[in-house]
């Protein structure tokens, strides 16, 4: 499948439009049912805290699923991400209150490659800090 | 217990799953995606899919049972109350789509022992039922060294 955003209007620099998502213990909850992900530490603090976290954490593959937002809202077709990496650095803290964690995303064209694709870097960034590291996707343009 | 690092190349039996409509909907609900092409057929069929698309990681949950079946080999040896999710990688042939039924072959791709470390890749191709590829998905999990 092919993006709606063309390669012709696509160059190393290019900036897709940031986003911020906030996550709350609910959406945790919500994540491990949909994903069958019911480990223990995304969602009860007593046995994050046990085994040595600050708190409840998110999924790591939440805060992925977020992230890749901004490349497909602005591509046009989730089905044109051809590829998706990420590495695991820093945990999303879930605090038990109304505000929960903000992860703000930003992402950029690094490569322009064969094919109209592109590779995008992703920057996922929770309390000032690196979420997500050596994010990359790639993305089939029209 | 160690990583048994001799299980590298080792296939776990093929494991089938089959993407429903309603599967692909709340997933998008729970990560919060609004994205129509994930919710109403008409605007997935407007960008050429033949149903409703996945989100790119819905990979996962496709995945997740034949990943279980390498975590639980008895043979692996992996502490798996240690474990943290190292990295994530999907590498699409094409999307999924709503009525795919995928057959998922997942495999130890590496497994060593860094710093007391243990390291364990595993690799999860999933095709479609006339055996032509969708995507590779590679997870690491790192079960990290007993302190002390």
């Amino acid at each position: 499948m092919t993006a709606v955003v063309r390669a012709v209007d696509v160059e190393v620099g290019t900036e897709l439009p940031p986003q911020s998502f906030r996550l709350q213990r609910v959406d945790l909850v919500k994540y491990a049912g949909a994903s069958g992900d019911f480990n223990v530490i995304h969602w009860n603090e007593r046995v994050a805290t046990e085994v040595g976290l600050p708190n409840v954490i998110a999924h790591g593959m939440l805060t992925m699923a977020e992230a890749i937002r901004v490349v497909t809202d602005w591509c046009g077709d989730p089905g044109a991400v051809v590829e998706y990496g990420t590495k695991f650095t820093k945990p999303v803290l879930v605090p038990d209150d109304d505000a929960g964690a903000t992860v703000e995303v930003s992402a950029k064209v690094i490569e322009m490659l064969d094919g109209k694709r592109a590779k995008i870097e992703l920057i996922a960034i929770c309390e000032g800090v690196k979420v997500l590291g050596m994010s990359r996707a790639v993305v089939q343009l029209a | 217990m160690a990583l048994n690092v001799d299980l590298v190349g080792k296939q776990y039996p093929p494991q089938t799953y089959e993407v429903a409509r309603e599967k692909v909907r709340e997933f998008a609900a729970a990560v919060g995606d609004d994205n129509a092409a994930y919710r109403e057929v008409d605007a997935a069929r407007a960008l050429g899919h033949a149903d409703l698309v996945a989100p790119p990681t819905f990979a996962v949950v496709v995945t997740r049972g034949p990943q279980i079946a390498v975590i639980d080999d008895p043979e692996l040896g992996l502490d798996f109350s240690r474990v943290v999710h190292g990295d994530q990688k999907f590498r699409f042939t094409k999307p999924i789509v709503a009525g795919d039924l995928l057959v998922t072959i997942s495999s130890v791709s590496s497994a060593r022992t860094v710093a007391g470390n243990d390291i364990l890749t595993i690799r999860s191709d999933v095709a479609d039922t006339s055996g032509d590829p969708v995507v590779s998905v590679f997870a690491t999990l790192v079960a990290r060294a007993v302190e002390g």
